[in-house]
């Protein structure tokens, strides 16, 4: 509602000002007048469209179950420093003795060091959010770009393009993760660029595809008749059209680039040093959770990991449904 | 004739695939175009009138062969280098595509759209380019704050005129106009035929239009080309071509369209017999003689040159020179 009124106002403000410039009616203030309305436009419309959009994502149930997970994970992991503080990781200072089942003073139990694992829990939220999104930033980002350079050119270029987008595709994904985890050196920069690297083919293949389909519009051979180069048409035209598909492809990457990095962490590829919840669970299996019974080690973080990944899958099929009518609304 | 014309095709030839697919879709057009004239380009679907325009500034796919010149300002389009070549596009020559509702890109506003051109050849500033878009869309009959609007809030005879105010942006020299009105009704094409004449005649552009609509174009232009099987097969004055073709291809064009106030051609309207032939597999001699009501034996073997017919009035038929005139008409 405060948004609503706000744009209001700053509307009325914008015909004020109108006003009292076309009564100076000077040449030089016209340009002026016509770009301050210009963007005050841009804004309402931006303002609008987000409203647009939200109020179609509303009527997604499942979509808005996602985002409220996703929010107060987000919440939580956010100001973990102020509730856990970075001292949870700490082994020499454990308030607890090891192993201890869950109780009033550690929720769920502390771990073989006695450590609280309900603080290692939201502390580790951090790490794996971070990891899920920068490497599915990345493995999108790499999907586009080839995905669209191989739509926009296509000939023998393409097809070239495409065969080692293939040869990505048939190779298994964890298996070149791990090599790249292995090969390089331990921290969570490496994590996030093996599993960009690795996860990146799915997305070129839509990008191709959905390039193709904008290139062959009229309004390319137009951008092409007024004189616009490769890039101009790339950036300017075909972009715009594949973002919605790219947009829903990032949150539906996300849960899966988390659960690669809880893998690869569960592995003991990840950094040692930072608790994530895939490190948690390789400690659990370390600590013979499994074999004595120390549920509360070895499901939390498990169960963590699951509810992400469905958040973010949830969210990312209700952005789909939005952007892209045609999937129709029975989602 | 000036010393040099705007535009000068010299015969022109467009091939579509190669070796034993290829499909001749223009065989050896030559036309000339003066400076602020309007030449009309009139013929079936299939013509090779849309290759021609698309020639012109070299926006064939890949896997069509040109050759011949294609003179714009006395420079070979066909030989320019890929920078030239993008420079001229627009600024020298504009198109005005069929089909406005495609032409435009849905996700831009169509501000941003016309100015397109201005910031893609560095003419100008964003915020001169917006100063320019609000005149442009005045020129063409808009209000100036319609350049926040998206293609899907406008009719199609506004997005006509908005792909009209884009051909001018860049101040043109000539503008190619691929069937403008096509897919509008009836009102909106004398709208639109009248502002593209309109603002021809004020800044001085030359016009190259193609029609199907023969009549659409003898009102419009000052010089008819009749195009027919990659071929022009009759060219001269607007009138001259309209009212007396002397190609019988020329005449069957202008008697399908039914002529108010002239009760015989309501009374027996027209068509050709046949289809256009299949440019892949072209008959011997003249291409039109399978479907020609006065075609003789030489029809069938001789490929008809274009004849004087007329003061600037030329023809492909072999009974153009004869001074027999099929009683036909």
């Amino acid at each position: 509602m405060t948004t609503a009124k706000k744009t209001e106002k700053k509307t009325e403000t914008t015909k004020t000002t109108e006003t009292t410039e076309t009564t100076e009616a000077v040449g030089g203030t016209k340009a002026a007048k016509t770009s301050t309305t210009a963007t005050s436009l841009v804004w309402q419309r931006r303002r609008a469209s987000v409203a647009r959009f939200w109020k179609q994502y509303r009527t997604h149930r499942a979509g808005l179950y996602g985002l409220a997970a996703l929010a107060l994970i987000a919440l939580l992991a956010a100001t973990a420093p102020l509730t856990v503080g970075a001292d949870v990781q700490s082994v020499t200072e454990a308030p607890g003795t090891a192993l201890e089942s869950p109780s009033a003073e550690f929720p769920l139990g502390t771990d073989q060091f006695g450590r609280s694992l309900l603080g290692l829990l939201i502390w580790g939220a951090r790490i794996s959010l971070l990891v899920g999104l920068l490497a599915a930033a990345l493995s999108v980002a790499i999907g586009t770009v080839v995905g669209i350079i191989a739509g926009h050119y296509g000939g023998w270029f393409s097809t070239v393009v495409m065969r080692i987008t293939d040869w990505f595709l048939v190779m298994p994904t964890l298996v070149l993760a791990i090599v790249l985890a292995t090969v390089m050196s331990r921290s969570m920069w490496t994590v996030v660029l093996a599993i960009g690297v690795t996860s990146w083919p799915t997305t070129a293949r839509l990008v191709r595809a959905q390039t193709i389909a904008v290139e062959s519009r009229p309004y390319i051979e137009r951008a092409t008749a007024l004189g616009g180069g490769h890039g101009h048409v790339m950036s300017r035209h075909v972009l715009p059209n594949v973002m919605p598909l790219v947009l829903a492809q990032t949150t539906l990457c996300i849960s899966t680039a988390i659960l690669t990095e809880a893998t690869l962490a569960f592995l003991g590829l990840g950094d040692p040093t930072v608790v994530s919840w895939g490190g948690m669970l390789q400690d659990a299996r370390e600590a013979g959770a499994v074999s004595s019974g120390h549920w509360w080690y070895l499901a939390p973080p498990g169960l963590a990991i699951a509810l992400v990944a469905l958040a973010f899958t949830l969210c990312g099929r209700a952005v789909e449904a939005v952007l892209n009518p045609k999937l129709g609304v029975g989602r | 004739m000036s010393a040099r014309s705007l535009l000068e095709i010299k015969d022109l030839r467009v091939t579509y695939g190669s070796g034993a697919a290829a499909v001749p879709a223009v065989r050896g057009v030559d036309l000339t175009l003066e400076a602020g004239s309007k030449l009309g380009v009139a013929g079936e679907s299939g013509c090779g009138k849309s290759t021609l325009a698309l020639a012109l500034l070299r926006l064939l796919p890949a896997s069509a062969r040109i050759e011949g010149e294609v003179l714009l300002d006395g420079e070979d389009v066909l030989s320019m280098s890929w920078g030239r070549l993008r420079a001229v596009r627009w600024a020298g020559a504009s198109i005005v595509f069929q089909g406005a509702m495609h032409s435009l890109n849905a996700v831009h506003r169509i501000g941003d759209q016309i100015a397109e051109p201005l910031l893609v050849h560095g003419r100008s500033t964003p915020a001169a380019a917006r100063r320019r878009v609000g005149e442009l869309l005045e020129h063409v009959g808009l209000p100036a704050a319609r350049a926040a609007a998206y293609p899907h809030e406008l009719s199609g005879g506004q997005r006509q005129r908005v792909m009209i105010a884009m051909a001018l942006a860049c101040d043109p020299r000539l503008i190619v106009a691929d069937e403008p009105t096509t897919a509008l009704d009836v009102m909106i094409q004398a709208q639109i035929l009248r502002l593209i004449e309109r603002l021809v005649a004020e800044e001085s552009i030359s016009l190259l239009m193609i029609s199907h609509d023969l009549a659409v174009l003898a009102d419009t232009c000052d010089r008819l080309a009749v195009m027919y099987a990659g071929r022009v097969v009759e060219e001269g004055p607007a009138r001259a071509v309209y009212e007396a073709a002397a190609h019988p291809y020329g005449r069957a064009l202008s008697s399908a369209f039914p002529r108010i106030g002239d009760l015989a051609s309501r009374r027996a309207p027209r068509g050709l017999p046949g289809d256009p032939p299949d440019p892949a597999d072209l008959p011997g001699g003249c291409a039109f003689h399978p479907r020609c009501a006065v075609a003789v034996d030489a029809c069938t073997e001789l490929d008809q040159e274009l004849r004087e017919a007329g003061a600037g009035h030329r023809a492909a038929c072999v009974h153009v020179g004869s001074r027999t005139p099929g009683s036909t008409s």
